[in-house]
């Protein structure tokens, strides 16, 4: 059994910037649907803000906050961009991703999120299953 | 404010994925393993995140209004549809690929810039894909 206290302590900072974000904005925090609106909305300086905190604050990682395994070797371009294509598409068709329905979703206890986190979770799972 | 708020969530949430590893695709792929060699770690991320999740959806029913904004701005959708169905499949299968969902591979641009540039690339076409069809083909 890996040792859980970073997984749970990064947990609870995510549900606690989300309920942050809830409580003085009003809205839930979802990436796919941020990214989307800093691609296609008028209004793009907030979800790029979003973006470039994201990114920054991501970038902890591997400074502040050593792996406790190697990234994977680097993969092939076209397996990356196939993966980003069914996420980028994926996650707009079904409405939100893992943030969107995993988090804010089922915190709510929203039936759709509910639904689509487990039908996400489920290919995703069969998905690693046949390719490694 | 609204601008700071938005910074600052979106740092948060960087850094919540940083210290969980969530960045790392080879945990999250080591969390889809089931059938391998399996690492819990994800189970951990989203079970705090949705514990205290819950907390503040409890807070907002019992607040009028949001601090910095006039009203709640909450999905309702109830409705169980092909496209919610489909999306999240062909999701998961991006998301096995890869071990990137969208905000760990946009945190990949600086961390793991070789694959994230891929990624993100196809990100924004696959977004790109379904805003225009949206467009085109409005029912």
């Amino acid at each position: 059994m890996e040792n859980l206290t970073y997984p749970i302590l990064g947990g609870l900072l995510i549900g606690l910037t989300t309920s942050f974000y809830l409580i003085t904005t009003g809205r839930v925090v979802g990436i796919s649907g941020i990214l989307a609106q800093l691609l296609f909305n008028k209004g793009r300086l907030l979800p790029l803000l979003f973006i470039l905190g994201l990114i920054l604050g991501g970038s902890a990682y591997g400074t502040f906050f050593q792996p406790s395994v190697p990234f994977p070797e680097i993969r092939s371009p076209w397996l990356l961009m196939i993966s980003g294509l069914l996420v980028g598409y994926g996650t707009r068709l079904g409405g939100g991703c893992t943030s969107g329905h995993g988090v804010c979703g089922i915190s709510r206890l929203s039936i759709r999120s509910i639904v689509a986190t487990l039908v996400f979770m489920a290919t995703a799972i069969i998905t690693v299953a046949v390719t490694h | 404010m609204y601008a700071f708020v938005t910074f600052l969530t979106g740092l948060l949430f960087g850094l919540g994925l940083a210290i969980s590893e969530m960045t790392n695709p080879a945990v999250v792929i080591g969390f889809l393993d089931i059938f391998g060699d399996w690492n819990p770690s994800l189970i951990a991320v989203m079970g705090g995140a949705i514990f205290v999740g819950m907390l503040g959806y409890w807070i907002k029913n019992k607040r009028l209004s949001p601090i910095i904004a006039n009203e709640w701005q909450v999905p309702n959708l109830k409705h169980i549809d092909r496209k919610l169905l489909i999306g999240a499949g062909l999701f998961g299968i991006g998301w096995g690929l890869s071990g990137y969902c969208p905000g760990p591979g946009l945190t990949a641009l600086t961390n793991n810039p070789l694959e994230g540039i891929y990624f993100v690339g196809a990100l924004i076409v696959g977004s790109a894909i379904h805003h225009f069809q949206n467009v085109l083909f409005r029912k």
